[in-house]
């Protein structure tokens, strides 16, 4: 039994039933880790001990007959954007360096009730902000399938471990695409479920009407199985959602006879790479060959999603990063007082902030405080609110005619590291077929449905209306079952 | 400078008063988290994620704040708005941990409200319309040893994410003792409404007032002349209703002292915080935050909107209690006793009503209940400190001393003796009677009593007889010399009986 | 739509940002970019339509007024910068600024 090779769903299934010990297979995947991490830097921190000792809990308790959680023994992986109290929650930012919350993350808790082993945390955008996670203090992630590029960001460390098989399955976050964009880049599966599905306690808020925390895995499957777990209402978090949990894994084996796909024609005009396009094609080939119909539906605001994201979530985001100023935790600046500024208290902030925000934090900071600011907010953030609105009833009226959108996931497949780090509006276009599913609070998953010439990963992505998330891996998971192209592994010197 | 009371009818100018109070709800939990809103425990020992501000911590609201808010708002007259939500504040400071405080910006949960102040001596009577109520939370405390220079200062976060009431007034009050009088009315409604314990020394109860001076000028050759008024101060660091009375006094005379100055009006300078230094006796002017005008409020993306429906507000309104005033009112009707009486019973708080009520019930006269209850339960509760609760005379011992006085056993000031030694011996009233050698005066020892007066008296005789019954008046300082336990209106009726008898 | 060094430094302040001079120059030439960019919302009409500042319909979420355990002190100041066992310190600050 080789526990590198097995899917999420298979490994569980195999520990439950004594084929493998739950330290065998994390010996196997922290074994992994340490032979091939070196070269991508997915991750941020790894708990080997703590890791084995939770398997070996596991094992003991397995033999002497104690009931297990439903992940009992799976690795996983989180972004190190979600609190842990007993491992570092960085954010990748050295404004965070070090810093310990006394508090594990709602989903951090649900999957260790559900026994699964956290194995580390994973290398991210800082704060979540960007699409290459180039933008990490701790160094950029490298794509496991050609490491002189991008995996995509912000959580490009938790694809980058799936991608290489260090981790059956990692948590990531998705606020603009954060989820999908890496999956696409890396030729894994992500979902980032509808808004409040998963509650975002303990998820290091970046825009909190956008964050949505999800799964990241080899197949939708593996995907249904993480839903499971982590999903649900959280008393908690006031905008999670009190809807009943599916059971996700059990509505997947439907045929999809009948169902509807929408194709936006926007989607494919200038920009997009054709190598990408083509991949696109034809997966809608594939699910029109599984029974489903295409239908030409439109979402006329679509191309301001780019604009009305780079304003709502810089507004929320100068905020919620304000807590970060030395005082209370993390990074305070040790620059003596210069007399430069107002106070002491004031230059404290001010150097502390300074020093421990990388540029593009300090970019959107400042974008966000600017839009908010007197005499601007109506021209910049009520009107993004305005055409988010918008952007919303598109997807409303579009869901009328169709169950689900398809399209690509990024206009390129993953690009070289570098290449549009000097150029931040550049980087900002890579989330223009995301950003969307965002604004308007619904569930979106991305797959990858073939591979370019040069052996990169392409990208699908499918979003649904709020709580399609059932839908959406019953239809991924089907053309899973068609094709075989998330089941190819990149080859990595090691 | 001039410490005169401000508005004097022969004041050149009008005082115009706003106040802005926040006060304290009194809930167990904080707004958005469990942490307890207890006072005086050891700094940082109330604290978790939510309200220390950690990564990834989310707020969720209390459902007693937001009710006692609407109670507070009802009692103010205030419309209840059907939908409401929060917005972020945003500003740096150490006591606000977020970086924002979660309050309510352009749709708050209440406004167009009022309090209506009737003041049955008749010094002011005042309706102050009101702006808005919101709901929001506290920041922390800063600690800072001005004595020691550039030291550190200390925060301490137990108070931050207390739930706080924002009421804002009209500039309707026009005289610091209005203000005064308005605060106090507004207080023991809040009080009585259990919506705040409404301490000044403990923060639950904080004002900042807005102050400047409309002054008439005489117009060119007898015309009407326009109104100067004169840029508007706020006042803040006012710990107590006294304070924010001074302080308004001082800032009216400074502000017309500047105006004869200056002649400077409002909108010709920013509007100017000024701080009180009570021991001073003055108001200085206070550095402004920087960004102070600029606080970028957004809608709180981490709470989700509140609805209240008219059968909603009705309920609330129904669980209220009665304010007040409408206590007042009720009180006087039932007990047949003066809007002056009612008024000093209802300002001492609901306790001590159900206190003189249970007394009135037991003596059957409320007039007869209030008098004690003024001269004898309020002047010694006050002497004693403490509250009515704490008070060791129960409502049936003071009725018990009525009954005998009524009875005719003693006469009220006895009655009065046995009252202070019931409240310091702690004995039961009948021990106390019996101790002080006080028994009933039977009538054949009364007429013994009376006929040895009128043997020795024969001029008092002959003047009651004369037809100067107020004669009679003599023998009465005579008998309690002679039996203290003798009823002088008994006495008095007794010995002119016999005189009238006389042949 | 051009920001000004000016804008740039007073946002900065607003921040509470150290910008050098150097950064300033940069920032007021990306954030100028950025700016122009997003300002391609104004083409459309949104004057019928209401700001949409939420995904979510929820309302009305409360939590009953029970208390919950709070930290230690010790780990509330377990990250802190600088503690002295019972309050974080901060460099001086005058005056309280309470809620207001
Ligand atoms: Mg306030
Ligand atoms: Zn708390």
């Amino acid at each position: 039994m080789q526990p590198l090779e097995l899917s999420a769903v298979d490994l569980v299934t195999a520990i439950r039933q004594g084929e493998v010990s739950a330290v065998q297979v994390a010996e196997a995947f922290l074994g992994r880790i340490a032979k091939v991490d070196g070269s991508i830097n997915a991750f941020l921190h790894v708990d080997r001990e703590a890791a084995l000792a939770r398997a070996a809990d596991i094992d003991a308790r397995r033999k002497a007959g104690k009931p297990l959680g439903a992940l009992a023994g799976l690795p996983v992986a989180v972004k190190d954007a979600l609190c842990t109290s007993d491992q570092p929650t960085t954010c990748a930012s050295k404004m965070l360096a070090g810093f310990r919350p006394p508090y594990d993350a709602h989903v951090v808790a649900k999957l260790r009730q559900a026994d699964a082993v956290l194995v580390g945390k994973t290398n991210m955008d800082e704060f979540a902000m960007g699409g290459s996670n180039e933008n990490s203090a701790f160094g950029a992630v490298h794509n496991p399938w050609d490491l002189t590029r991008a995996p995509g960001g912000s959580s490009g460390g938790s694809a980058a471990c799936v991608a290489a098989d260090m981790a059956p399955a990692a948590i990531g976050s998705d606020t603009g695409g954060s989820i999908r964009q890496p999956a696409g880049l890396c030729g894994i599966t992500g979902l980032k479920p509808t808004y409040g599905r998963v509650s975002r306690r303990g998820l290091v808020a970046f825009a909190s009407s956008l964050d949505q925390i999800g799964p990241m895995t080899r197949s939708a499957a593996d995907c249904a199985l993480l839903m499971e777990t982590i999903a649900g209402h959280d008393p908690g978090d006031a905008t999670s959602l009190a809807d009943d949990v599916p059971r996700y894994s059990e509505m997947l084996e439907k045929p999809l006879t009948g169902l509807r796909i929408g194709r936006v024609a926007e989607h494919f005009g200038p920009g997009l790479d054709p190598e990408v396009a083509h991949g696109v094609e034809e997966a809608f080939a594939a699910f029109k060959a599984a029974g489903a119909t295409i239908h030409d539906v439109e979402l006329p605001h679509a191309k301001y999603g780019i604009a009305t994201y780079y304003l709502v979530a810089p507004c929320e985001a100068s905020s919620n990063l304000a807590r970060y100023d030395g005082a209370h935790y993390g990074c305070r600046s040790s620059v003596r007082p210069t007399g430069e500024f107002e106070s002491p208290l004031v230059e404290m902030y001010c150097r502390s902030r300074a020093e421990g925000f990388g540029p593009e934090v300090k970019r959107r900071i400042m974008l966000g405080t600017y839009a908010l600011s007197a005499g601007y907010y109506d021209a910049f953030y009520a009107k993004a609110l305005r055409v988010r609105r918008l952007i919303r009833q598109d997807y409303l009226d579009a869901f009328q005619q169709v169950d689900l959108i398809g399209g690509p996931v990024s206009p390129t497949p993953a690009f070289p590291l570098g290449e549009k780090t000097s150029d931040p509006l550049a980087m900002y276009l890579v989330d223009m077929y995301t950003v969307g599913t965002n604004l308007a609070g619904i569930g979106g998953i991305s797959f990858p449905c073939g591979f370019t010439k040069g052996g990169l990963p392409i990208g699908f992505q499918l979003q649904g209306p709020a709580l399609s998330e059932p839908l959406l891996l019953r239809a991924a998971d089907r053309y899973q079952k068609l094709t075989d192209w998330h089941t190819r592994r990149p080859k990595l010197a090691t | 400078m001039s410490k005169q009371p401000a508005t004097a009818a022969s004041d050149p100018y009008i005082t115009v008063i706003g106040l802005e109070v926040h006060v304290q709800l009194q809930t167990q939990t904080k707004l958005f988290c469990g942490c307890s809103t207890r006072f005086g425990s050891p700094p940082n020992t109330q604290v978790c994620p939510t309200c220390l501000g950690l990564p990834g911590s989310l707020p969720v609201m209390n459902r007693l704040a937001f009710d006692l808010a609407v109670r507070a708002a009802l009692a103010l007259n205030c419309k209840i708005a059907p939908f409401t939500k929060w917005d972020r504040k945003n500003y740096f400071y150490p006591d606000l941990p977020k970086g924002y405080q979660i309050s309510q910006y352009d749709l708050p949960f209440s406004s167009d409200g009022h309090l209506e102040v009737i003041d049955p001596k008749g010094a002011f009577s005042r309706k102050v319309d009101i702006i808005r109520v919101h709901l929001e939370e506290d920041a922390g405390k800063s600690m800072h040893d001005e004595a020691a220079g550039t030291a550190d200062t200390r925060i301490d976060l137990n108070r931050a994410g207390t739930p706080l009431c924002e009421i804002v007034s009209q500039p309707d009050l026009r005289s610091p003792q209005e203000a005064r009088g308005w605060l106090n009315e507004l207080k023991l409604l809040l009080v009585y409404l259990g919506v705040s314990d409404c301490n000044m020394q403990e923060g639950s109860l904080r004002v900042d007032a807005n102050v400047n001076l409309h002054i008439p000028l005489p117009g060119e050759g007898g015309a009407e002349g326009r109104i100067a008024k004169t840029p508007i101060v706020e006042i803040k660091n006012m710990n107590s209703f006294r304070s924010v009375e001074r302080a308004l006094i001082y800032e009216a005379a400074r502000q017309w002292e500047e105006w004869q100055a200056t002649k400077v009006e409002m909108g010709k300078m920013p509007k100017q915080t000024r701080g009180w230094d009570d021991p001073a006796g003055i108001t200085r002017p206070q550095r402004q935050k920087e960004e102070s005008s600029d606080y970028r409020y957004f809608p709180e993306p981490d709470l989700v909107p509140v609805t209240v429906s008219d059968a909603e507000i009705a309920t609330a309104r129904a669980a209220m209690g009665d304010p007040p005033t409408v206590l007042r009112a009720a009180l006087a009707e039932k007990w047949k006793i003066s809007a002056y009486d009612a008024d000093v019973l209802v300002n001492q708080g609901r306790d001590l009503v159900a206190w003189y009520e249970d007394l009135a019930t037991r003596v059957g006269e409320g007039k007869v209940a209030s008098n004690w209850m003024q001269q004898d339960v309020l002047r010694t509760l006050n002497e004693r400190g403490g509250t009515i609760a704490e008070f060791p005379v129960t409502p049936e011992q003071v009725a018990d001393i009525i009954g005998r006085v009524q009875k005719g056993d003693f006469d009220t000031s006895r009655g009065r003796e046995i009252f202070a030694e019931v409240l310091t011996s702690g004995k039961a009233v009948a021990d106390v009677v019996a101790s002080m050698g006080i028994a009933a005066v039977s009538d054949d020892d009364l007429v013994a009593l009376c006929q040895e007066l009128l043997a020795a008296n024969p001029k008092i005789v002959a003047d009651v007889k004369g037809g100067k019954e107020q004669a009679a008046a003599g023998l009465i300082g005579q008998a309690k010399k002679k039996n203290p336990n003798a009823n002088p209106g008994k006495v008095r009726q007794m010995c002119l009986d016999l005189i009238k008898a006389l042949p | 739509m051009a920001l000004t060094r000016q804008d740039v430094a007073k946002v900065g302040l607003l921040a509470r940002l150290a910008l050098s001079g150097d950064d300033v120059d940069r920032m007021t030439g990306e954030l100028s970019k950025i700016v122009g960019f997003v300002s391609q919302l104004e083409e459309l009409d949104t004057n019928n339509v209401a700001p949409l500042a939420h995904p979510l319909d929820t309302q009305n979420v409360f939590r009953a007024d029970e208390p919950k355990p709070s930290l230690t002190t010790a780990e509330a100041l377990q990250s802190a910068p600088r503690h002295d066992g019972s309050c974080f310190l901060v460099p001086a600050v005058l005056g309280e600024s309470g809620a207001a």
